[in-house]
């Protein structure tokens, strides 16, 4: 019967998480706390946005390591109108529009380039990096107006707002991607380009929208660290795209691409984000905690493999 | 007459229950060069696998001098001075002549452990040189022309001590000045006792080469003639037998409407000034060795790959296909020779792969609606009879038969106007196959036009209206069912007359 074991797969990571969290909460009972888990999920939620865009290119068999730069780039600039006072929602636009425009930049040059993802994008990061320092002149960027904070403090019926909108993005995603023309096709060039192609798709639009998602993405997420931050780091976001990419990993999905899902993603996410507070709440030392994480992915990638192989 | 070199006698080898060489004999004498001909799929390949230890034999015997040898390992065939030049070439692009020549084998060249690559290139030039070849040891292999390639491939095997050199279609990337350097080359390892045996469909270089020829046919050994004692008409009758008038339940639907033109096709080095109509209704066949780029050509037109020049028609109207989405939206349909690579996901169930190129048909303004995906899947399961349990069962648990239908089903929703079928019942069931012909026949009564690529030549002339024949990427004959047979399109597609 094998074609019953997708299920079995996409409930492995939940598995995984419950397992975690229930020993986090024998070993520590303050880790099962409403503010406790209101506080975890908030952490959470930009990893979480981030990797949603990386689900996408990752199912196309890309990889995107740029998105950390294009945060700290968007942050930036976002940060540096406000301050300049720019209305709200225009700075807003502007950086998701900047978010996606990078996006298309690293799309450009993988479809019709030809050009492997990884490099694309590692040169990508370097760039939206150093545009960073330079635009920066390598300071933080303060000064924001008060109302902006609200954006990553504020809350909604007691629920703090990233969590909402984690939430509302990981509704809109899903919903492109299981019940879209796009989000099929998304999956198809992942499964195989070739046959995709022959298939009458535009594989050099579709890389380069997914690439556009994950600019995007990395724009949202900018927006709210430095909301919470009150302030744009041009170090912020270092190493946020290995962390995106361990979620996405831990959720299921192929790094080949053609298989994995979002939920997959958005529980990745969690299981990192629980790690780090629960080691953080068990006093692990910080450089311990990064061994217990490493081990942690290794071992889900093994179980993946040992299930696939069956 | 000198005792053969190799002599293989009484050969059978069965894949799975099914015996692909029945009682093969094959006899080789020093300095031969012996051609070895039959059509895709007659057994060559896998007799030459056995000689080269790649696969055993079930029965047979195999003597090399005299002296049985149980053949059992590739490395006891090169050991005992037997080697293979493959069509596609075994060379690491990224090292250099010398280094490929003694790749595995560069132990000689070292002193005191420390590795010597002037030594290296030395021994590799002396190989060269008994070649008549001027090219420096230290270059590049990817540096090299696809004749140089080869060169080098022979120089290895003649650094290995072959007495036995095994070449497959070696003519088939090379200029014509390359295939000369080639032949004088193998003139010369003649000379030196070396016993060629030549693999190639081509006609001429059969009879100026060659000292010999088998013929092999469906697993069988046909028989051997001296070319001297030949003519090409006799060695097409031998590949492609007396006995082949299979039935196919052709009926004919052309109607006089010409649905679609080509004026004048070329690309690069794979097809040149290709022209030819399809009317409605019409089967359309597409003959030709492999390599004569019959694939390319409806690639070509399918917008798989660009095209240097040419023009299309459909309905008298001029189109620019640029890519399968131009095709597809002009209706035409397209099932690829390579089911598992280039037609099928394999990691999605059948419902997604038949949804592939009708994803408009099952949506609403951009979204998927599940009710007209599962509708659409279950009609086309029903009307090809696909066998599944459930239309969300994954396509890669399917046979190669089922396997064929949904990548049908998938063209089939599309409602096509044309339909161009490459190889469409290669790895498929015979029961699939005549399922495959009907469907053939329904579609040409619907008024679809049709061209179909097979290398099985009763298949093709049974279904087709009409047969193209192409040679190294040109149009060398079209021919109407009643005068196609498999003599007069061997002898076009080999060159044997024009």
């Amino acid at each position: 019967m094998t074609w019953k074991w997708p299920s079995f797969q996409r409930t492995g990571p939940l598995l995984g998480l419950l397992l975690i969290a229930v020993i986090l909460t024998i070993l520590e009972p303050r880790f099962l706390t409403v503010s406790n888990l209101f506080n975890l999920i908030r952490q959470v939620s930009i990893n979480a946005i981030i990797a949603f865009g990386m689900t996408f290119v990752i199912l196309t068999g890309g990889i995107d390591l740029s998105v950390g730069s294009i945060l700290a780039f968007v942050g930036a600039v976002v940060a540096g109108l406000l301050a300049a006072d720019v209305n709200l929602f225009v700075a807003i636009i502007i950086g998701i529009v900047l978010g996606a425009l990078s996006g298309l930049l690293n799309g450009i040059l993988v479809a019709k380039g030809r050009l492997a993802p990884f490099i694309v994008t590692l040169a990508t990061m370097t760039i939206f990096r150093g545009l960073t320092l330079a635009y920066t002149e390598g300071r933080p960027i303060t000064g924001l107006p008060a109302h902006f904070r609200l954006i990553g403090t504020g809350e909604i019926a007691g629920v703090p707002l990233p969590i909402v909108l984690t939430a509302l993005f990981f509704l809109l995603f899903y919903l492109v991607l299981n019940h879209t023309i796009f989000g099929r096709r998304v999956y198809t060039i992942g499964g195989n380009e070739e046959a995709a192609r022959l298939s009458g798709m535009n594989t050099d639009r579709i890389k380069m929208l997914v690439y556009m998602i994950s600019g995007v993405t990395a724009a949202i997420s900018a927006i709210i660290l430095t909301a919470r931050l009150n302030s744009a780091q041009p170090t912020a976001g270092l190493t946020f795209e290995l962390d995106a990419i361990a979620a996405v990993v831990l959720g299921g999905t192929s790094l080949s691409g053609g298989y994995g899902t979002l939920g997959g993603t958005l529980v990745g996410a969690l299981m990192i984000g629980v790690l780090n507070n629960g080691l953080n709440m068990l006093n692990v030392p910080s450089f311990y905690q990064q061994v217990v994480k490493g081990l942690v992915i290794l071992i889900a990638v093994l179980l993946d493999r040992r299930k696939s192989n069956k | 007459m000198s005792a053969p070199l190799l002599h293989m006698q009484g050969i059978d080898k069965s894949f799975s229950g099914i015996k692909v060489l029945d009682d093969v004999s094959f006899e080789l004498l020093p300095g031969e060069i012996h051609a070895l001909m039959g059509e895709n799929g007659a057994g060559k390949s896998t007799l030459m696998k056995i000689l080269t230890g790649i696969y055993m034999r079930d029965h047979g015997t195999i003597r090399l001098q005299g002296e049985p040898v149980d053949m059992s390992h590739p490395l006891q065939a090169q050991q005992l001075g037997i080697s293979m030049i493959h069509q596609e070439l075994n060379l690491i692009p990224n090292l250099s002549i010398a280094e490929n020549i003694y790749f595995g084998r560069e132990a000689f060249a070292t002193d005191y452990g420390w590795f010597k690559q002037k030594k290296l290139q030395k021994a590799a030039r002396d190989v060269l040189n008994r070649l008549d070849l001027d090219l420096d040891p230290a270059m590049r292999v990817d540096a090299l022309s696809v004749g140089e390639q080869q060169m080098v491939e022979i120089a290895k095997s003649l650094s290995l001590e072959t007495r036995i050199l095994i070449m497959d279609e070696p003519t088939t990337a090379l200029t014509e000045k390359e295939s000369e350097r080639l032949f004088r080359v193998m003139r010369d390892l003649s000379r030196q006792g070396v016993g060629i045996i030549y693999i190639s469909h081509r006609m001429e270089e059969i009879f100026n080469m060659c000292d010999r020829v088998t013929v092999m046919r469906d697993g069988k050994t046909i028989g051997t003639r001296h070319l001297k004692e030949t003519t090409m008409d006799e060695l097409v009758r031998m590949m492609v037998g007396r006995n082949v008038t299979e039935r196919y339940p052709k009926q004919r639907y052309v109607q006089e409407e010409v649905l679609f033109e080509v004026k004048n096709l070329s690309r690069d080095r794979s097809y040149q000034n290709i022209s030819f109509s399809l009317k409605k209704g019409e089967v359309l066949g597409i003959a030709g060795l492999m390599g004569a780029g019959r694939t390319e050509l409806v690639r070509g037109i399918f917008g798989a790959d660009k095209n240097d020049s040419g023009e299309m028609f459909l309905h008298g109207k001029p189109v620019h296909i640029r890519s399968p989405e131009d095709a597809i939206r002009h209706g035409i349909g397209f099932v690829t020779e390579d089911r598992k690579n280039q037609g099928l996901i394999l990691t999605f169930s059948v419902k997604d792969n038949i949804a592939l190129a009708n994803l408009d048909k099952i949506s609403k303004r951009g979204f998927l609606v599940q009710s007209k995906e599962l509708q659409l899947a279950s009609s086309m399961i029903d009307m090809l009879r696909i066998q599944v349990r459930t239309p969300r069962q994954l396509v890669k648990t399917l046979s190669g038969g089922n396997q064929q239908k949904v990548v049908l089903a998938k063209w089939l929703a599309m409602n096509p106007k044309m339909f161009i079928l490459d190889e469409p019942t290669r790895g498929v069931d015979i029961g699939a196959k005549v399922e495959i012909y009907q469907l053939i026949n329904k579609l040409a009564q619907q008024g679809v036009g049709i061209i179909l690529i097979s290398s099985e030549l009763p298949e093709l002339i049974g279904l087709s209206d009409r047969i193209l024949v192409l040679r190294e990427g040109r149009l060398v004959g079209e021919l109407k069912q009643q005068e196609a047979d498999q003599e007069t399109i061997m002898m076009l597609a080999t060159g044997g007359k024009e």
